[in-house]
């Protein structure tokens, strides 16, 4: 670097920094602070200090484990549907193919599509006998599937429209880091005799890494952190058998009020999503250049 | 002719393949938009109905009447863009100077700055919600446009700063060097090479950063409190609870407010196609 000011950097990095400081850092502390009293809606303005007593409660509810494992299974399943169909089809968007771009419009559409409007769009879908999935699948002769009324059915639905949401943010990332793969690469790897499959094994995958990681990690962390879709779909059941963590904490600071206990379980799922993403980031090993 | 529009070693039953999934993908994105216009053009009466067609036959565009001109429509949608524009564009201008630190200088603090912007994401919302209101209130910011647009900013900044840092990482170190060497300044090597060279993820992230101020609902329904402030996906919540959700009205506001956005993402994705052609990113 030519440049060697020491205090360039952190004049770049000043503004960004501030703001980060001002609507997150601060908002965290008072955060943490606050899952320590017992705010609620009784007690707004005067919370007492109540110690680890939200936390206990938090711990001791059999609920909190399942519903962990819930989210972490919604969280892979989600992740691993959306980065492999949004590689699949970035694959195929960046060959030479005559209307692509028309469709790849089209694609793009449920990324563009506000998130509220799309979530009550598909649960209107789900609708027994009146919604479109309902009417394909009883035209095919599958009927009896209580989209919204069965838990477990409410949580498919969820999967499906969380999905249908995250395949097109994943799909156009790969497309920017593909096109900029230099095509020289794959001329030299097909002089040594590499196959198609192994030439994205080999090549493509290595070289688009460091774009991709960041947007993995970031998809993952938005993906746990997803409230709207699961909110919105069962605010009619509310069922717990339905809800991710994140959701419960909603339902416990917006609908029961009960800020102090919230606060806590927003800190239990801060720890837990710190360990589920920073051992990704290891798995992946790595956000730096390839031409460092 | 038509063989050169084509990857020269694709087989016909392997472009075909690719076109039948491009095809299914597609109508897939698509028809969830299609079901809400169908309940919009659908009068009132037949909310309920097990009719398939795209177009009711008794259609009508009342629905979409009552959502444009019986509710301040036009206010909101001046409100959402100013606050979408101004936070998106602000947001960018200071993810690039910063990633652009994050890619090219070894400072101390640059780790643990990284991962911290990374942790702001991590944190669950609802949590900073609250505490964030009494700091916005304390400053005098709720109901005005900066209350709005600060949060906007900081929720879009560090995933800004991590896709621009990954493009910039990929661009060789040797063309700001040979530019520093022609005595160019950090100002003009960031406005005349950085920048024309990571245009595609830089309009990636505006219209990332717009897309989340725009569907934004959480934090403009605590900050926006009067209506002439409200931000579209506000107006069109309280249309539901005005009209006793009404689905048919709902639904053509729905439509309306998609339009803009969908306008905007095809003719932004001409521009990052564009930006995708650039040859400088290849050594």
């Amino acid at each position: 670097m030519i440049d060697r000011n020491k205090v360039t950097p952190y004049l770049l990095i000043a503004p960004a920094v501030l703001v980060l400081l001002f609507m997150v850092g601060y908002p965290l502390v008072y955060g943490i602070n606050l899952s320590f009293t017992d705010m609620s809606i009784y007690s707004f303005l005067n919370p007492s200090y109540i110690g680890f007593e939200n936390y206990t409660a938090i711990f001791t509810d059999p609920e909190l484990y399942t519903t962990t494992l819930r989210t972490i299974i919604w969280t892979l399943i989600n992740l691993i549907a959306t980065v492999s169909s949004g590689f699949l089809f970035a694959l195929i968007l960046n060959r030479k193919l005559p209307y692509k771009n028309a469709l790849r419009v089209l694609m793009m559409l449920p990324w563009a599509v506000p998130q509220y409007i799309a979530v009550l769009a598909w649960r209107n879908m789900f609708q027994t006998d009146f919604g479109t999935v309902d009417i394909l699948l009883n035209k095919i002769g599958i009927t009896g599937i209580s989209w919204l009324g069965d838990p477990f059915w409410t949580f498919i639905a969820c999967i499906i429209t969380n999905i249908w949401l995250g395949v097109p943010f994943m799909m156009l990332v790969t497309l920017g880091a593909l096109q900029s793969v230099p095509g020289e690469l794959y001329e030299v790897g097909e002089i040594d005799g590499v196959k198609s499959w192994q030439k994205h094994w080999m090549i493509t995958i290595p070289l688009i890494k460091p774009v991709m990681t960041p947007a993995i990690v970031i998809s993952t962390v938005w993906t746990f952190n997803m409230v709207s879709v699961i909110y919105m779909m069962t605010s009619r059941t509310a069922d717990n058998e339905t809800q991710i963590l994140v959701s419960r904490v909603y339902r416990d600071a917006f609908t029961y009020f009960n800020y102090g206990k919230a606060a806590a379980f927003s800190v239990i799922i801060f720890i837990i999503l710190a360990i589920f993403s920073s051992s990704i980031i290891k798995a992946m090993k790595g956000g730096e250049g390839v031409y460092d | 002719m038509i063989s050169e529009s084509f990857e020269k070693r694709d087989s016909k039953i392997k472009i075909i393949f690719m076109y039948i999934i491009l095809g299914i993908v597609a109508l897939v994105c698509l028809y969830p938009l299609l079901d809400v216009l169908k309940v919009a053009l659908r009068p009132a009466s037949r909310l309920f109905s097990t009719d398939l067609n795209l177009i009711p036959e008794d259609a009508t565009l009342e629905n979409f009447k009552t959502a444009l001109f019986v509710r301040p429509y036009f206010v909101w949608l001046k409100n959402s863009l100013f606050v979408s524009v101004l936070s998106s564009i602000v947001g960018v201008g200071l993810s690039i100077t910063a990633a652009y630190a994050f890619s090219r200088y070894r400072f101390t603090g640059r780790t643990a700055g990284l991962m911290s912007f990374l942790l702001t994401q991590i944190f669950p919302a609802p949590m900073t919600l609250l505490p964030m209101y009494v700091l916005l209130k304390n400053f005098g910011l709720i109901d005005t446009y900066a209350g709005g647009i600060i949060p906007y900013i900081a929720t879009t900044v560090p995933f800004s700063v991590w896709v621009l840092k990954g493009y910039f990482d990929t661009i060789p170190k040797s063309f700001e060097e040979s530019a520093y060497l022609d005595g160019a300044n950090l100002a003009q090597i960031l406005w005349s090479i950085m920048i024309p060279l990571t245009l595609p993820a830089i309009g990636v992230t505006l219209l990332n950063s717009f897309m989340a101020a725009w569907n934004e609902f959480v934090v403009a329904n605590i900050v926006f409190t009067s209506e002439s402030m409200q931000t579209l996906p506000i107006g069109i919540f309280t249309m539901t609870g005005a009209m006793s959700s009404d689905w048919g009205i709902y639904s053509a506001a729905c439509i309306l407010t998609a339009i803009p956005v969908i306008l905007l993402f095809i003719s932004m994705s001409k521009v990052m196609i564009n930006g995708l052609t650039l040859g400088g990113v290849k050594e």
